[in-house]
């Protein structure tokens, strides 16, 4: 990023880069009001109201999907088109194409949304979508990859910088994920019902490579690459350090891909495979806290931003969680922590910490710093960035204690034993106790939507001073060309 | 080579990185396809136990799919003591070699159901899936009424059976695929393997079971009590000695 910029403003695409995050705010608010929606369902049973298009079952890959696809997927498209033309000073490639893209990206999410509704799924956690909505997936993937080559080809920089390695790898390792995973025998052309082609303990390891990677680089190496941008941008310093990002990048897009069988401990899976994933599990811990440091010490000798400036608060508590949650990840892809945290709410907890923590809190920091830039204007109110900032950080605190609570308080009911050797509670004494850490969750989870309504209002607000400032300027202008009466 | 050539070349950039990330998912998941103790061997008296899905088991398990069950219940049993109490012997790989997809799920916000086969009657399941809060009062499932109320759709039965064949399952379309079934699996199952005669054998099954209590009609109710039903009963591990299955892995 050289100081002087050779190209204006004006001539980036920067229209794609505003639908794209608009879209995100809009999957965000309805993926999370869905994910508080289920939660509530799964602390009062009542709120199923004996519907099927709104039961938990079908509720759940709404949830996910939105949530990861739809407000993910969407950040990622916003951040790495504006990245990818900042940092090579050169126009997106293609007009249409990146419009492609956008439509094609929304359908495909929206579409899948309903068709879960419905009914119609392929019940592979986080890749339920049925066989044509995959298509119309792997197509607009292929139109993103061709436009992200062409445009890094087209660079004025000698060098490509750091944040589109990783989004590079993001689009290659889930364009490959996405395929494999998904082949499929369809019922008929017409039906939208499939069998996957492998079985059993196959199906099982491929859908887990797949599951595992969708984090590893769609949640995790793609928004690392929106931190190596947002954050230097944000702090005003560079990267802390050059070789620790290329050693934390290499390490990290080869280790991501072994580890997908920790979420098979303890099953059919062979015994090779799954020790194999937890050594890598715990291999991974480096490169991750790499990434880590190299974030949060880019603030440093600007430790003071972190009190005056709440988009760098956004951005740096995202590293805190995104340390913790890399902590806490290969602690339970050991197999005896595993053998209490699998199938537990622990999981689940796991997951938020890294989904809100990480994932949901660098996109709002990256978003605050992004949104201005995009509009040119300042954000509508920033006292509303602190508010956000709070209720999020409240909400994903209560969220993930309530989930330690009920998964590990299940885990060892599950396995405790009377005096006599006989089991010390039924299964359903162990839901039960899952009661009040759901409502605490579920409350938690509101105020994280809650955040992000008051992020969505900001964003309004400040897209429509955006507009009257240009009407307020262009009546200035007007007014100083009429001639003179 | 400098890591400069690499930051500088896009085609290096895209090239290294397909090679080092194709690396983890090919070392795991193709020697699952050659070692052969991944799936154990399960016959009795030579013939396999472990079958594929009679077309009503079929369609129960799409429902299953459907509903999002796996989201809640797993079907994978672990080695463990407590799990062995609560739910049985540990699951085996072979017992989900027929599955497309599999559904050992990852989360158990209800019990596990690898083997709850035969645990409880028909009409405890009916009860229980209409209406789960009446069996057990403190259970957070949701109420499924409409399955016993929507009637089965089977129209399709065959060319689910044939898509399934493609991917490798055993079922027959010919004479040659029928006389190799009678001799994997014995001529009462080959018979229900047998893609010509699977709307037939479907709308026996219903009949004869009456799963869900109402003779009149094919419900979805039959068809996903008809799966429940058979969950972990392929095999009869009294038939094998204790240490047999520690063997594989």
């Amino acid at each position: 990023m050289s100081a002087t910029s050779q190209v204006s403003p004006q001539s980036y695409n920067y229209d794609i880069v505003k639908k794209f995050t608009i879209m995100a705010l809009v999957w965000g608010i309805l993926g999370m009001f869905t994910g508080v929606y289920i939660a509530a369902e799964l602390a009062w049973p009542i709120f199923n109201f004996d519907t099927p298009e709104i039961t938990f079952g079908r509720l759940r890959p709404v949830h996910t999907t939105l949530v990861i696809f739809g407000f993910g997927g969407s950040a990622l498209f916003a951040t790495s088109y504006y990245i990818v033309q900042r940092t090579c000073q050169v126009r997106l490639w293609g007009e249409l194409m990146p419009m492609y893209t956008f439509w094609g990206w929304q359908i495909a999410v929206a579409s899948a949304a309903v068709s879960y509704m419905l009914g119609y799924t392929q019940a592979r956690e986080y890749a339920e979508m049925v066989w044509p909505i995959d298509i119309l997936i792997a197509l607009t993937w292929v139109a993103y990859l061709v436009i992200y080559v062409q445009t890094l080809r087209r660079r004025s920089q000698p060098h490509i910088y750091v944040a589109n390695w990783f989004f590079i790898a993001f689009i290659l390792a889930t364009a490959i994920l996405h395929i494999v995973n998904n082949l499929a025998m369809p019922v008929g052309f017409f039906s939208l019902s499939s069998y996957s082609l492998q079985a059993g303990v196959q199906d099982a390891m491929t859908q887990w490579w797949y599951g595992h990677n969708a984090v590893g680089f769609f949640l995790t190496a793609a928004f690392l690459g929106m931190m190596y941008y947002f954050v230097p941008k944000q702090a005003g310093r560079p990267v802390y350090s050059y070789r620790l990002s290329i050693i934390h990048f290499w390490a990290l897009i080869f280790l991501y891909m072994w580890v997908g069988a920790h979420h098979l401990h303890w099953t059919a899976l062979p015994d090779w495979t799954s020790t194999l994933a937890a050594t890598f599990s715990i291999l991974l811990l480096l490169p991750s806290w790499g990434g880590m440091i190299n974030g949060i010490m880019t603030l440093s000798g600007a430790w003071d931003r972190l009190r005056s400036d709440p988009v760098v608060r956004f951005l740096i508590v995202a590293l805190a969680f995104y340390g913790m949650s890399t902590f806490e990840g290969p602690l339970m892809s050991l197999k005896s922590v595993n053998a209490l945290s699998h199938y537990t709410d622990w999981t689940i907890g796991h997951v938020h910490s890294g989904a809100l923590g990480w994932v949901a809190m660098v996109t709002f920091g990256s978003f605050y710093h992004l949104i201005p830039r995009l509009w040119e204007t300042t954000m509508y109110s920033n006292r509303l960035i602190n508010v956000h900032f709070y209720l999020a950080v409240t909400g994903i605190i209560l969220y993930i204690t309530a989930l330690w609570f009920a998964g590990i308080g299940q885990g060892w009911m599950w396995r405790a034993f009377d005096e006599y050797g006989n089991l010390a509670y039924t299964f359903i004494e162990t839901v039960e106790h899952l009661h009040l850490p759901y409502i605490m969750r579920t409350f938690g989870g509101l105020l994280f939507v809650f955040g992000i309504i008051v992020m969505g209002f900001n964003t309004y607000m400040t897209i429509r001073k955006s507009r009257l400032e240009k009407e307020d300027f262009e009546a200035k202008i007007a007014a100083k060309m009429a001639p003179a009466e | 080579m400098k890591h400069e050539t690499i930051e500088t070349n896009a085609g290096w950039l895209i090239a290294l990185t397909l090679i080092v990330i194709s690396i983890g998912g090919l070392a795991e998941i193709v020697p699952l396809y050659f070692l052969d103790d991944t799936v154990e061997e399960v016959k009795v008296a030579g013939v396999e136990t472990v079958r594929p899905y009679t077309p009503l088991e079929l369609r129960g398990r799409d429902l299953y799919q459907r509903e999002g069950c796996y989201l809640c219940h797993s079907q994978m049993i672990r080695p463990f003591r407590d799990e062995a109490l609560r739910y049985g012997h540990y699951s085996l790989a072979a017992e989900s070699k027929f599955d497309h997809p599999f559904q050992w799920g990852s989360k158990r916000t209800g019990p596990d159901l690898a083997r709850v086969g035969k645990k409880y009657s028909n009409q405890w399941h009916v009860q229980h899936l209409v209406k789960p809060r009446s069996v057990v009062p403190e259970s957070i499932m949701p109420n499924y009424p409409w399955l016993l109320e929507n009637k089965l759709e089977y129209k399709d039965i065959a060319a689910r059976l044939t898509a399934l064949k493609a991917v490798g399952v055993p079922y027959s379309e010919t004479k040659a695929d029928y006389e190799e079934n009678i001799k994997r699996f014995g001529e009462e199952t080959a018979k229900l393997l047998d893609i010509n005669q699977a709307e037939a054998n479907l709308v026996n099954e219903a009949l004869a079971n009456n799963y869900d209590g109402n003779k009149s009609d094919i419900t979805e109710m039959d068809a996903i009590v008809a799966y429940l039903q058979v969950l972990g009963t392929m095999v009869d591990f009294k038939k094998f000695d204790d240490g047999h299955f520690a063997t594989f892995r």
